[in-house]
């Protein structure tokens, strides 16, 4: 399937510029998924892929090809709206079939197609019913099961997952990623959800107001964050931001703050020592703490427990440090009295430093 | 024992007996509360429909009271039905009805689906296209009657200034004269419907179809169009009661004439209670054109109706199929 390059696409809707130069390689059977908070532009930037917006600035290829002059349909792609977008006054098996029968496929074809994806999504029995009278899932299988029958090359969703209740997201979330195993297309996926990004993509791209911030495997993001924005959007709970300062003590690299004083080790104490500005926003990710009474200091943060919330095996308590509040995963078999000031060991790779200033991470 | 299972059993149903009366209270409500509008509605609509129905069956003068003229039974509407100049003017109607109806939706829905979109000066153009409503129907007619006047009016002089022949619009094409009238004042009123159905239709779905390969004629008759229907029906149906009772335009631009090429139904009434003085007779006819525009109000909504079930009948089918 087409290989796509949005090559520093901007998008200005009159005076106001939207999206900043977007440059984006998609390779083939990619599944990339675009993420970032409400307003980003994550729709837009969709959108202009499909054709429905136009393009400001630059160029997107597909294949080799420019196409922001192409309409739509020359672009051989299929989308799920966000709203699903179904043609209310035709039943299931008409809107799966749309596409097709404006292609003028012959009708032996067509009715096996429309049976074969709606065997594929589950919608068989409901083949002569209206939109209006599906349940909000079933609606969104027919959205997919309507781009599914298009056979297109490049499979555009714009959070088709997010009008769904909490259950059935989970759920369609685990057959999507099924379906993208078994189809071979080029898909793009529109989210604000991070746990969907990083159960589906290949590839994530974070966005924030208009610019990419980072892409990369949902690995490298979650390990290697290249700033405070991105490291602070994916995972769950989010990371803990404790502003600190970094401190030679002995020839070793510290960085200290409101309550702690952690030890740097190996890489991270080279590229601190080599940082020039000594003003760090130091970042942990609450499933890094490991809750050790005998961890040493340097290697440890002391915290006050405020509020324990209870998730099933895992708790997640909410603790002060200093001024700034710390969160903290934590096997709920351990009770834990509210109050109580308990030690967590940090490991060494949990360590993530960010300039004060750019908020860009320390390497 | 038995007499108190008895006892309890009685005080139960008598306890179930308030309840019921709590019950039927709290659904008569809602008709409480109706009944003022519902009194006012039935005199105000009621009465005097009643008394011209009441006069139809009468022979009955301007100069007398309902109750001086004499009883006739059925005499007028039997009279009517073999009156040609009756028959003539009803043909009129129905074909006035028919054209000015027809071009009416076609060209506004046409102009609706032309304007939809958003390019600068569209909003002042669209207001520009309502005006013709906004005039009042006897200025419209005297308008009219001075552009087709045959010498001195705006088209005849066009026409002889390109060297072509002139037109005798009020004369011998005097019914498409008026019909033309019609559709230049009452086209606007589709085109500002059309153009709010359209506007509300959802946006996301056109682009599903735009994607799906749809071309623009392609939106329009499998997507546009049919989510449209259930508002043109409606509108549609709303002029057509209004071309049944169109008079004053009429009236100013050809009385009728020449002879009863434009005499439409409500003319007709309009002269045989004044002209003829034969009030029984007008309240007749009145009710055959209340008659038609009922059955033509009750065949669409049985219509629409038949429509709806044999959608739910499929469906059923269907789902007993599978
Ligand atoms: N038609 C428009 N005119 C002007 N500004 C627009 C228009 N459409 C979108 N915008 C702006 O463009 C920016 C990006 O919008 P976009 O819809 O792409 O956001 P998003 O990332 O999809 O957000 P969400 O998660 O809420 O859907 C927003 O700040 C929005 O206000
Ligand atoms: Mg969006």
């Amino acid at each position: 399937m087409p290989s796509i390059h949005l090559d520093n696409l901007v998008k200005r809707y009159g005076e106001v510029e939207v999206l900043h130069g977007i440059e984006l390689e998609m390779a083939d059977n990619e599944f990339t998924v675009l993420v970032g908070p409400s307003g980003c532009g994550k729709s837009t930037t969709l959108r202009m892929i499909a054709g429905l917006e136009t393009v400001s600035d630059r160029e997107i290829w597909v294949g080799g090809e420019p196409v922001s002059h192409l309409e739509p349909k020359e672009r051989d792609l299929a989308m799920v709206f966000q709203d699903y977008a179904l043609y209310p006054h035709m039943n299931v098996a008409q809107n799966i079939s749309f596409a097709l029968r404006l292609q003028r496929r012959p009708k032996p074809e067509i009715d096996q197609k429309v049976r074969e994806v709606a065997d594929m999504v589950g919608l068989t029995e409901f083949l002569h019913r209206k939109p209006g009278a599906l349940s909000g899932g079933q609606r969104q299988r027919v959205a997919m099961a309507r781009a599914l029958a298009k056979d297109s090359g490049i499979f555009l969703f714009d959070e088709p997952l997010s009008n769904l209740d909490a259950k059935l997201r989970g759920q369609m979330r685990a057959e999507l990623a099924l379906m993208s195993q078994r189809v071979e297309k080029n898909m793009i996926y529109v989210t604000h959800d991070q746990i969907e990004a990083m159960t589906l993509a290949d590839r994530i791209v974070v966005m924030h107001g208009g610019y990419i911030q980072q892409q990369g495997s949902p690995e490298d993001l979650f390990k290697r964050p290249v700033n405070k924005f991105v490291a602070g959007f994916l995972g769950s709970p989010p990371m803990n931001f404790l502003d600190g300062e970094i401190e030679e003590r002995d020839g070793r690299a510290f960085v200290v703050g409101d309550g702690f004083a952690l030890a740097l080790e190996g890489e991270a104490a080279a590229s601190a020592k080599g940082h020039s500005d000594r003003q760090v926003t130091l970042g942990i990710r609450p499933s890094d703490l490991r809750h050790d009474a005998d961890a040493p200091p340097e290697a440890a943060l002391s915290l006050d427990v405020m509020v324990s919330e209870y998730i099933g095996s895992q708790s997640v308590l909410l603790c002060e440090c200093g001024g700034a509040k710390v969160m903290v995963e934590m096997n709920s078999e351990n009770r834990v009295g509210l109050g109580q000031t308990l030690n967590f060991a940090v490991s060494g790779r949990g360590i993530h430093l960010f300039d004060r200033k750019s908020e860009a991470a320390i390497h | 024992m038995a007499d108190a299972a008895l006892t309890t059993s009685s005080s139960s149903t008598a306890r179930q007996a308030q309840r019921n009366r709590a019950l039927s209270l709290n659904r008569l409500t809602p008709y409480m509360f109706m009944a003022p509008a519902v009194f006012i509605m039935a005199i105000a609509l009621l009465y005097p429909l009643g008394y011209m129905v009441w006069g139809s069956f009468r022979d009955w003068d301007p100069s007398q009271t309902i109750g001086e003229a004499e009883f006739v039974g059925l005499k007028n509407y039997i009279t009517l039905w073999g009156d040609p100049n009756f028959r003539e003017s009803l043909w009129v109607t129905l074909k006035f009805a028919f054209f000015v109806v027809t071009f009416e939706m076609v060209i506004g829905v046409g102009l609706a689906l032309l304007l939809d979109r958003n390019i600068r000066g569209m909003s002042a153009l669209r207001t520009m296209f309502i005006l013709p409503m906004m005039i009042a129907p006897v200025v419209v007619g005297l308008m009219w009657r001075y552009m087709y006047h045959p010498t001195v009016g705006t088209f005849n002089r066009t026409l002889d200034g390109l060297g072509l022949p002139t037109v005798d619009w009020l004369g011998q094409h005097a019914l498409m004269s008026v019909i033309i009238a019609d559709i230049w004042q009452w086209t606007p009123f589709i085109f500002i419907l059309a153009l709010a159905a359209l506007q509300s239709l959802p946006r996301s779905a056109l682009e599903a179809a735009r994607i799906d390969g749809a071309t623009a004629w392609q939106q329009i008759w499998y997507i546009k169009l049919p989510l449209m229907l259930p508002v043109l029906i409606v509108t549609g149906l709303l002029r057509l009661i209004d071309a049944f009772k169109v008079l004053e335009v009429i009236l100013v631009m050809t009385e009728g004439g020449p002879g009863l090429s434009t005499e439409i139904l409500a003319l007709r009434i309009s002269r045989t209670a004044t002209e003829f003085r034969e009030l029984g007779v007008a309240a007749a006819m009145s009710n055959y054109l209340l008659l038609l525009l009922l059955a033509l109000t009750m065949g669409m909504f049985a219509f629409t109706r038949w429509q709806e079930a044999r959608a739910a009948r499929v469906r059923m089918a269907a789902e007993e199929d599978s």
